[in-house]
Parts: structure tokens; C-alpha cells; sequence
């Protein structure tokens, strides 16, 4: 029973890792810019909220997670449209370096508003709320959410991209951007939006995790690099692909805790990653072809 | 006012001068044609008129409007439309997908994914293959077709032969006078100059950067064209 249990809590973290990977890997897909700020990308949303929960009095807020995702969506426009798009197609190093200091910028800018102290959003009665299956083995609520909401967050992304003429524009600015905007496309505007899209999933996330754990200024690198593993495990370009690979992470890193003591929980996460990069470069379910 | 009109242009990659001075003006209903030799100048007209590349010399007014540094997206908004040399379908969508990003911009006009099936029935049956399983007529039919769906006033044809078998390129030819019908005013970039003779209402031959010889095909000898082609 204890085995289930540790599969089960490492399925229901991998969805979380998949809710924060799918910005990562949108954002990637269409300009092929890798954003080493996403992860405190990510860390922003929760404190959003904590904004929102603190000037309004004390509103429940998982209320503040709709509000959260159109600030995030603004945000995300706005800082595509004003910094990174002068970087995309600039080669691979610019939009590094860049992004890398507005890692930097987020995340003492946090520090400078909210101190470095932990911070928690206070759900109320949810957050201990969990369905009984045996004597030994609960299911939590909250993270029980935050799972399903990716699935429904992930077949929504893939709806949009599938089915709107946003989406065929995303796909089509990523397969030849220069033939894309002969076409009257404004890939200035199509890279905004798909940042403001990526910023807008993982507010779900980052909200959802701000009521689960405490939450501090400098936890978007852990966040950043279980992003990018689930992305490569997965595959580039395929969503659900990231999905798989959240799960393979969070379900590794679980059982990796439960075989050699909690201070291992992401050493083994992080070894069977390069494991999977070393006999499966391509990942689980790859779309993209590599040039 | 004539369609477009292109007033002392002189276009540069970097150092490098790819045209020089060019005076153009189109009519609207013309199947204008710009032959010349590989490395005339022809697509650097063509990148110029989509707005890869901005004149330093000169303007290109479209319809009164001057556009030569309107970027590309704005000026499939004001109806020229290019079909890029190499076709550059996007592979990951499929036929029917690629004719919808075509009609991105919304223009309104007679073009329907429908009126470009039966322009092309080679597509009808293709419409969920993607983009990279096509012959390359098909490709061109389909990169032709994409143009259309903007309901573009001037469509630029960037060597649409190029590479495509005889009865192919017959075929594609064809659908100029449907084109011209609806509205649509066609100038076309060719090396071969053989089909492209036949259907121009106008043509101009680039040689080394310059417009060598414009004029009525019909009322050019085969040598003067000859001659403005190779430069003898």
C-alpha cells in the first residue's frame, strides 16, 4: 500500500510539473526562445494573488486564481511585446543571457516587495481536505486538482492550437516565420500572445502550489529545471508528450525520496532524467523534428 | 493612378547594389511578367513589393498609397499577396489549414477555400495531408491557392515553374484568367521565359539590377528580347 501510495502522490506531482513545463514548451515552440525566467515566472503568480488576497481582506484564493491568470496574461503580453521580442531569432545566446537577467530581475524585485521570508496563501478547510480509498492510503484534494486541471488545461491548450486561428498561426509562425509573416501575419503579436497564454497556465499552477506549500523569492530555478526536464522526457513539441514526462519526473523523484531518504528526492529525479537524455534524446512522445 | 507604381528604387543587400533605378507601373487587369537571367534582380522587385526588404532609394506606391516601408503583414491587409519562390508551405498544417492561414488578414473578397478547390481540384482530395506530403505541383497549386485566400488586388508570382513538369506548369497557367476575373491583378517572375510570353500582357527584362527592355510582348522581336536577356 505504501508503494501505491508514493506512485500515486508522484502521478499527482508530475501533474503540477506538466501544469508549469506546458508555458515553458509553448513558449519554446513558437519562437524558439529558451526563457531561463520562466521559472520564476511561475513563482510571480502566487505572489499576484498574495496581493489580491491581502488588499481585498481575506477572500478565499483559489477566487484569485481567474483574476491572477489575466494579470499574468496582460503581463505576459506586455513583456513579450516590450523586451523579448527583440531578442527571438537573435540566436540562442541573447535570448539566454536576457532571460537570465530577468530571472534575476523577478526574483530580487520579490525579495525587495516580500522579503525573503516564506509567504502562504490560506485556502481554508481544502487544504487538508484528502478522499479516504484505505486505513493507509489518502488522496489530497489539492493536489488531486491541480491534476485534473492540467489534463483539462492540456486538452484545452491542444484544442486551441489545433483549432483557432491563433493556434494554426502559432504552428505556422513556428514552422517558417518569414513565410508566416508574408502570409500577413504580425509575429510580433503571435509571439505576445503565446507568452501571455504560457504566463496564463502556469498561473494555475503557481497559484494552486502557493496554497499547497509555502512559496519564497527564489524557488523558480528548482522550478525551471523540472520544467525543462519534463519538456525534454516528454518530447519537444508534444503536449501531452510533456504531460508523460511531468509524471515520469514527479513518480522519480517520489520513489527515489521513499528508496533512499527525502534529501535524495531530486538527485534521483534529476539522474533518471539524464538517464532518459543519454538512451532517448528525442523523449517519449517527440514531434519536432531536430535540424 | 495605376496599381502600383515603383519610382527610382535602387534596393541593397548590405554593400551590395541589387537594383538600380527602377520605374515601374502596373496596371490593374495586367499580367505583368519580369524575366531576365538568374541574379537580375527579379526577386529582390518581389522582396521588395512583400517588404523583406526596404528600398534606400525611391518609393513603391500601391493604389496612392506609398508602402515601401509598411511592413509585410499591413500590406497583405492592403491586397499584394506573394507566392514565395520554393513554395514555403508550412508543413505542420495541413492543405486545408494552409489556405486558412492564407486568409488570415480577413480580406473580403470572392475567395473561399472552396473557389480554390475547384480553381485546383488536385487539392480537393488532399485536404488533410500535411503540408510536406505533396508533389510539387501540388505544393505550387496549394502556395498559389494560399495567395488567393488574402483576396489579394496583386498577386506576386515568384518563379512558379521552377522545377515543375511541362503539362504541370500548363496547368497552373490556366488559372490566370480565373485569377484576372476576380479582381485580381497578376505579376509574375520567371526565368523560362517560354510560357510566360504567351499569357503577359506586359513585360520587363531585368539585366544586372536594371530593366533592360519593357514593352507589349507582341509587339517585341525575339531577338531584342534575347538581347535584353543575356545582355549581347
Amino acid at each position: 500500500m505504501d508503494w501505491v501510495n508514493t506512485i500515486v502522490s508522484g502521478i499527482l506531482l508530475g501533474g503540477l510539473y506538466s501544469l508549469f513545463a506546458v508555458g515553458l514548451s509553448l513558449v519554446f515552440g513558437t519562437m524558439r526562445l529558451v526563457n531561463l525566467a520562466h521559472g520564476d515566472l511561475t513563482v510571480l503568480p502566487a505572489y499576484v494573488a498574495l496581493l489580491m488576497v491581502g488588499s481585498a481582506g481575506r477572500f478565499n484564493p483559489l477566487y484569485a486564481i481567474p483574476l491572477t491568470m489575466v494579470v499574468m496574461f496582460g503581463f505576459g503580453y506586455l513583456l513579450q511585446r516590450g523586451l523579448l521580442n527583440r531578442v527571438v531569432l537573435k540566436g540562442d545566446i541573447i535570448g539566454v543571457i536576457v532571460t537570465f537577467g530577468l530571472s534575476m530581475v523577478i526574483m530580487n524585485a520579490l525579495q525587495q516587495g516580500f522579503t525573503a521570508n516564506s509567504q502562504g496563501l490560506d485556502a481554508g478547510k481544502i487544504e487538508n481536505l484528502s478522499i479516504t480509498v484505505t486505513d493507509q492510503f489518502a488522496i489530497g484534494w489539492l493536489p488531486l486538482l491541480i491534476f485534473l486541471l492540467a489534463i483539462v488545461v492540456i486538452t484545452a491548450l491542444q484544442l486551441y492550437m489545433g483549432h483557432t486561428k491563433m493556434g494554426r498561426a502559432f504552428r505556422a509562425v513556428s514552422d517558417d516565420t518569414d513565410a508566416a509573416r508574408l502570409m500577413g501575419i504580425n509575429t510580433k503579436h503571435v509571439w505576445a500572445v503565446a507568452m501571455a497564454v504560457a504566463l496564463l497556465v502556469v498561473s494555475i499552477g503557481g497559484v494552486i502550489m502557493g496554497i499547497r506549500t509555502t512559496f519564497s523569492p527564489l524557488l523558480g530555478t528548482d522550478r525551471l529545471i523540472f520544467a525543462f526536464e519534463a519538456v525534454i522526457i516528454g518530447g519537444m513539441g508534444s503536449l501531452w508528450g510533456t504531460f508523460v514526462g511531468g509524471i515520469v519526473l514527479g513518480v522519480a523523484q517520489l520513489i527515489g525520496a521513499k528508496v533512499f531518504g527525502s534529501p535524495f528526492q531530486h538527485l534521483v529525479g534529476h539522474l533518471v532524467f539524464i538517464a532518459i537524455l543519454a538512451f532517448r534524446p528525442q523523449g517519449f512522445l517527440a514531434k519536432t523534428v531536430t535540424k | 493612378m495605376s496599381l502600383l507604381e515603383i519610382e527610382n528604387a535602387s534596393v541593397y543587400y548590405e554593400h551590395f547594389q541589387a537594383l538600380y533605378d527602377i520605374n515601374l507601373k502596373i496596371e490593374e487587369g495586367e499580367i505583368f511578367a519580369c524575366i531576365g537571367a538568374n541574379g537580375a534582380g527579379k526577386s529582390t522587385l518581389l522582396k521588395m513589393l512583400s517588404g523583406t526588404l526596404i528600398p534606400r532609394q525611391g518609393r513603391v506606391v500601391f493604389d496612392g498609397e506609398p508602402i515601401d516601408h509598411m511592413p509585410p503583414h499591413r500590406r497583405v491587409e492592403l491586397g499584394i499577396s506573394l507566392v514565395p519562390e520554393g513554395r514555403r508551405i508550412f508543413p505542420s498544417l495541413t492543405v486545408h489549414e494552409n489556405l486558412m492561414i492564407g486568409a488570415y488578414r480577413n480580406r473580403k473578397g470572392p475567395w473561399t477555400t472552396d473557389a480554390v478547390y475547384e480553381l485546383f481540384p488536385l487539392l480537393q482530395p488532399l485536404t488533410k495531408r500535411q503540408g510536406t506530403g505533396l508533389s510539387g505541383g501540388e505544393q505550387q497549386a496549394l502556395a498559389i491557392g494560399r495567395a488567393l485566400m488574402a483576396n489579394p488586388r496583386l498577386i506576386l508570382l515568384d518563379e512558379i515553374s521552377l522545377g515543375l513538369a511541362p503539362v504541370v506548369i500548363k496547368r497552373i497557367y490556366e488559372a490566370f484568367p480565373t485569377m484576372l476575373e476576380n479582381g485580381c491583378t497578376i505579376l509574375v517572375v520567371e526565368q523560362d521565359v517560354q510560357h510566360v510570353l504567351t499569357v503577359a500582357t506586359h513585360v520587363a527584362c531585368f539585366l544586372e539590377g536594371r530593366i533592360a527592355l519593357q514593352g507589349v510582348p507582341s509587339e517585341l522581336t525575339g531577338d531584342q528580347i534575347t538581347a535584353a536577356y543575356f545582355g549581347v
